[in-house]
């Protein structure tokens, strides 16, 4: 299968979380587009860390591994990354009894 | 003793830095010495000098005092030069000045103790100044007597500051004669480019060696500096305003001294004039032109330092008329007559004013012969020596230069004798209607009338023999061959040349029978006119034209002074709207747009993000079509 | 060492003057500091030209080339001797005007003054910049503080206006360094390249750096932060920024940037005399209607310093030693300007020449030294005025540079009749005429003003009699100038 439908894949993923982030205003439905974004990155990684080293085939078990590697530390950090944020739109539901973020303006003031 | 001449003007700078210094502490008889005083011993230092220099053969001396202005290869010094003209000149400065302190002593004696000190400490700055520029070596000697002078006209004019009407008439001569020394300053700028030095002697001896035209400009633009200082068309205006000064300093300043230094520097410098026809044609037209208006102005002015400042103004006119038509002779003989008599016209309009209280106007004049006897018969002297009747000085000097002037063109003949005939008659008319006839003043003012002190009849009698006999330095060749004395004096200066052209005897014997005769008909009309029936009337018509004189003051109020005025009031707009403007426009642009843009600063995440993602777009769309 | 003397002395007893917090103390303390400088100066002077005394270098920032060197010749001699007069003058003749917090005042004048001293011994170009900046921060702190009522303004505008040109000066300053062989900020090293800059290069380098001297001088029709800042800036600021600042511009022309870039001088010096002209008609014209008497010296100023720039284009002989001993005339007649300004404001509280009228009958010995001050500020023969006008326009006239050498100084020379017109209206109005309800309670000069006007009239007197110390004083340095600005490639 050539990379090309990864690629496109991944991209339309990322889209998908561009325009959600930038049109959405729920704060959550923000962290899960930037969550489709993430892992629209993550199948990227992934589909090049195996195919950019198709060539050495079956030689060398290893090859390739980082990306996959890279992957899992994604997935670490956005977990830790979504807790966080989920502790940042709970106290801010306490406070503005709303997640929108455009209430978050008021930060400035 | 030459080499001594530095003492001349030193003396002078003395009394006046000692008046000036100590104005308040030295009590009012110590100041007349020191400022009458220190002008007598020059004037007995000049005379010495003179008796040295009268001698045959006197080669002129330069006396270099220091290094004036030294700079790669220009070489000034501040040097003074004796010679004839020079040691002549100094001989009527200090002369006449002495006289002139002598008088003011008691003109000016009711003074405060502080301004008679500060009226004699100009004075005395101002014969110091005169000394300067008569005895410099170099143009640039001669300059900053020039201006010096320029500047005492200012400070003595503007003397009894309090009246701010006098104040405006000072800064108008020290303008005017500042547009002049441009015109001499340009000058002098030129003959440092062409000739690398301003001497006398060097700058005279290379002239031959540069091109007419170098020449001719040089000379014009000294002229111009001549028109300011010895109030010629166009810059003259500014003298008979100068008659806001007390009266002794008209005499000396704006009659027989100041106003002479143009004559006397185009003398000085006859060299570069001769050899340069156009100049000669100009400065005789510009002459001829002044002495006649200033003549027909005369006529109708009530105020009688006005009239003499006019006629000043016209004898200048025809000094300048005599340079032009190459008698440079002729016209430092007629400086020294009209130094004379102007000054003795000065001095005895001041001795009427005086006894008038102040009064100025001659239409409240009348009869005052029968009060101020001296006065009036040094007056009637004068009078006739300035109207050119024999035997009196006048006559010879002025008839030396419409001799040359007929011999140039006769035109200018013609101008100068009809000028001749108009300065007869306005004479006789301020004489007739200040002496003759019956007191027309106040009660008061009659009886306040009195002949004036023996510190002002003196120099009146001096100046008065002086006038009477002074013609006779120059007879003319009609009467006697040789006795030309001041000719014969001044030609290792002047040239041999300096009389202009010779006339046949017969022809000159002609003009000066034609000239005496259109005098004494002057004379003679005015006496009838005034002596009987001296009111002045309101000047109608032409008159009231000649009145307001030519309307030239305020010709040139139209067309130099307005719109200046206006230039300079549209530019303080231009800079405080439009230079000023862009400057803070630029600045307020700066402000403008940083307030613009911290809108961008929203706080909205989603504005941010948007804004991360175009940005990314734009950069991705730049790498894509810059790659290819 | 003299040199380095110059601006220790100003710079440490500036620094130690914010801790004198009494107000006679840190007067007295300033006044010390400036005589000093003023000894220091005259003892330069005494020395011979070549004496090893007048030079000083040692390593500043070596890792950038820059060295700090400093030297004196004839230039720089006439400049900090105008300096070192200048303040003493200052503080004595300012004796009686109140500040709050007078020590900062004074040691910032003081800081002020190290900075000038600097900019004219400097022989290290960053060296140059360096205190090109100093001298300008303590003046814009003084104005700012001490000033009028829009000071706040007018010295925004005034320290944004020179400091934009400050930062063009240092890019033509970065780039000449760059391309010397030895990256040297040294002086020699700079003349050394002007005859490797190629004429398009010199034209840049030109303008960035004339800008800033422009600006400083200034030249119309850059001038009108001056106005303002005269105006705003207390009397004993203006007077630094006038007599001296103003100087600098000049200074920086002839030194840093004329040997320099000599073609690119050539290939502009029309254009910039034109401006110096029109600077100087229209300042003269402008200065006519100004009822302010601030703002009338000011333009003046503009006019003649208008007049310095003109001559400096026209690379001769008279005219390069003119401005050398014209931006010394200039200062110390302007200061007196000043001086008579500071008083008439004292006494009466105000500025205004259409309030002011008879002061001559009040004030009699003020009157005097006051014309005899404006006297040389319209360059009357025998005061020191006219020996510079008289060498700055016989060198305009005489310019090689220029094909309209005759046009521009004809037209230059109408200013000196609007200067005369100027002048004495302005001393026609406040001096002349019956006293008004405002200055009839006036009263003459104190001891300590006559004592400085004295001090500038004897100066003015002498130069004007006896220029000859003085002009030879500055003949090395200008035959030095003209002989590198006359390379031509």
């Amino acid at each position: 299968m050539p990379i090309n439908y990864y690629i496109f894949l991944a991209v339309a993923l990322f889209c998908v979380g561009v325009a959600g982030v930038l049109t959405r205003r729920n704060a959550i439905i923000i962290f899960m587009c930037i969550e489709l974004m993430l892992n629209a990155v993550n199948l990227l990684l992934v589909a090049f860390s195996k195919m950019h080293h198709h060539a050495l085939g079956a030689s060398v078990p290893t090859a390739g591994i980082d990306g996959q590697l890279f992957v899992f530390f994604i997935m670490v950090v956005a977990a830790a990354e979504v807790s966080v944020g989920l502790a940042v739109i709970v106290m801010m539901y306490r406070n503005t009894h709303s997640i929108d973020v455009n209430f978050l303006n008021r930060l400035k003031h | 003793m030459t080499q001594l001449v530095w003492l001349v003007p030193v003396l002078p700078l003395v009394g006046f830095l000692i008046n000036g210094l100590f104005r308040k502490s030295l009590p009012k008889s110590l100041v007349g010495i020191i400022g009458s005083g220190t002008v007598l011993i020059s004037f007995i230092l000049s005379v010495v000098i003179f008796g040295d220099v009268r001698h045959e053969g006197f080669q002129p001396t330069v006396v270099d005092l220091w290094d004036f202005i030294s700079v790669d290869k220009l070489h000034i010094s501040l040097a003074f030069q004796v010679d004839q003209l020079s040691a002549l000149f100094l001989l009527i400065i200090t002369g006449v000045g002495f006289l002139i302190h002598l008088y003011s002593t008691s003109y000016m004696h009711e003074e405060e103790g502080p301004h008679y000190a500060r009226f004699f400490s100009y004075l005395n700055l101002f014969v110091f100044s005169m000394l300067v520029l008569v005895l410099g070596a170099n143009f640039l000697i001669l300059f900053i007597g020039w201006e010096g002078v320029g500047l005492c006209s200012y400070l003595l004019i503007g003397y009894w500051f309090k009246n701010l009407d006098y104040g405006y008439a000072a800064r108008k001569a020290f303008i005017m004669n500042r547009i002049g020394d441009v015109g001499f300053l340009i000058a002098i700028f030129m003959m440092i480019a062409k000739f690398g030095s301003v001497d006398f002697a060097e700058v005279f001896g290379k002239a031959g060696s540069v091109s007419t035209g170098v020449i001719t400009a040089i000379t014009l633009l000294l002229f111009v500096g001549a028109t300011g200082k010895s109030a010629q068309i166009p810059l003259y205006t500014w003298l008979p305003d100068a008659m806001a000064g007390p009266t002794p300093v008209s005499a000396l300043i704006h009659a027989a001294t100041m106003v002479t230094a143009g004559i006397y520097m185009i003398a000085r410098s006859h060299v570069l004039y001769d050899l340069a026809p156009v100049t000669m044609n100009v400065v005789a037209v510009i002459g001829a032109a002044t002495a006649f208006l200033a003549a027909t102005i005369a006529l109708k002015q009530n105020d009688i330092k006005k009239v003499l400042a006019y006629s000043t103004v016209s004898q200048l006119g025809y000094m300048f008329l005599g340079l032009g038509v190459g008698a440079y002779d002729g016209a430092v003989f007629h400086v020294m007559t009209h130094a004379f008599f102007k000054a003795l016209l000065f001095l005895g309009a001041g001795s009427v004013i005086h006894a008038m209280g102040g009064e100025q106007d001659m239409r409240k004049m009348g009869g005052l012969k029968k009060w101020m006897p001296a006065t009036h018969i040094t007056f009637l002297i004068a009078c006739l020596a300035i109207s050119g009747i024999p035997p009196f000085s006048g006559f010879f000097s002025k008839d030396e230069i419409l001799a040359a002037a007929y011999g140039k063109n006769p035109i200018y003949y013609v101008v100068g004798v009809f000028t001749a005939f108009l300065t007869a008659f306005y004479m006789f008319r301020l004489y007739a209607t200040t002496f003759l006839g019956g007191f027309r003043g106040t009660h008061e003012q009659e009886h306040h009338l009195h002949e004036s002190p023996a510190a002002i009849t003196i120099p009146l009698w001096v100046l008065a023999i002086l006038a009477a006999v002074a013609g006779f330095l120059g007879i003319p060749a009609v009467f006697a061959p040789n006795a030309h004395w001041l000719g014969a004096y001044l030609s290792p200066v002047l040239g041999e040349n300096a009389h202009g052209i010779e006339l046949e005897k017969g022809t000159e014997g002609m003009l000066m029978v034609v000239s005496v005769v259109l005098a004494v008909i002057g004379v003679v009309a005015a006496w009838a006119r005034f002596a009987k029936k001296p009111e002045l009337g309101e000047p109608t018509g032409f008159g009231k034209f000649l009145a307001n004189k030519w309307y030239v003051d305020e010709l040139y109020n139209a067309v130099v002074v307005r719109p200046l005025d206006l230039l300079a009031q549209f530019l303080t707009f231009f800079d405080k709207h439009i230079i000023d403007g862009i400057v803070n426009g630029v600045g307020r642009l700066v402000q403008y747009g940083s307030r613009q843009l911290r809108l961008l600063q929203s706080g909205l995440v989603g504005g941010y993000v948007l804004l991360m993602v175009i940005g990314i777009l734009v950069l991705f769309l730049v790498e894509l079509f810059t790659k290819h | 060492m003299v040199a380095v003397l110059l601006v220790l002395i100003p710079l440490v007893t500036g620094l130690a003057g914010f801790f004198f917090k009494s107000e006679g103390l840190a007067k007295g303390w300033a006044l010390l500091s400036s005589l000093a400088t003023l000894v220091v100066v005259l003892i330069g002077l005494g020395m011979a030209r070549d004496s090893a005394a007048l030079h000083f270098d040692c390593a500043w920032l070596p890792e950038l080339g820059s060295r700090f060197s400093v030297a004196l010749d004839g230039l720089s001699l006439i400049l900090t001797l105008l300096t070192a007069i200048v303040f003493p003058l200052i503080f004595i003749s300012t004796w009686r005007d109140k500040y709050s917090k007078p020590w900062n005042f004074y040691a910032l004048m003081l800081l002020s003054q190290a900075g000038l001293l600097g900019v004219f011994v400097a022989t290290d170009a960053l060296l140059f910049y360096f205190f090109w900046e100093l001298a300008l921060i303590p003046v814009y702190f003084l104005a700012s503080q001490w000033g009028g009522e829009r000071r706040i303004q007018a010295t925004f505008k005034f320290f944004v206006y020179t400091f934009v040109g400050s930062l063009l000066m240092l890019i033509g300053i970065i780039w000449i360094y760059s391309h010397t062989p030895d990256h040297s900020f040294s002086i020699k090293s700079f003349y050394a390249m002007h005859n490797k800059i190629s004429g398009k290069d010199q034209t840049w380098i030109f303008w960035l750096m004339f800008l800033a001297f422009a600006i400083k001088m200034p030249i119309w029709p850059l001038h009108t932060w001056q106005p303002d800042a005269y105006e705003q800036a207390p009397t004993a600021v203006t007077m630094v920024l006038s007599a001296v600042m103003v100087k600098m511009g000049v200074f920086g022309l002839i030194r840093w940037l004329a040997p320099v870039v000599p073609v690119g001088f050539w290939a502009w010096g029309d254009t910039v005399s034109t401006c110096c002209i029109i600077g100087m008609i229209y300042a003269s014209l402008v200065a006519i209607k100004q009822d302010d008497l601030k703002r009338l010296v000011a333009y003046s100023s503009i006019a003649h310093m208008g007049l310095m720039a003109l001559a400096v284009f026209a690379t001769d002989a008279n005219g390069m030693q003119g401005v050398m001993i014209q931006m010394f005339n200039h200062g110390i007649n302007i200061l007196g300007m000043w001086i008579v300004v500071d008083l008439i404001e004292r006494q009466f509280g105000t500025r205004k020449i259409s309030e002011l009228g008879g002061l001559a009958s009040k004030a009699p010995g003020l009157a005097i030294l006051l014309m005899i001050v404006a006297l040389a500020n319209i360059a009357l023969p025998l005061t020191n005025g006219f020996v510079g006008e008289f060498l700055l326009f016989s060198g305009v006239f005489s310019s090689a540079a220029t094909h309209y050498n005759v046009v521009f100084t004809c037209v230059a020379l109408l200013s000196v009749i609007l200067a005369a017109v100027y002048t004495l209206n302005m001393i026609g109005k406040v001096f002349f005429g019956n006293t008004n309800a405002l200055t009839s309670r006036g009263v003459d000069i104190k001891f300590n003003e006559k004592v400085v006007l004295a001090a500038i009239v004897v100066i003015i007197v002498f130069v004007g009699v006896y220029p000859k110390p003085v002009l030879e004083l500055t003949k090395e340095t200008a035959d030095f100038l003209l002989t590198s600005m006359n390379y031509k490639p």
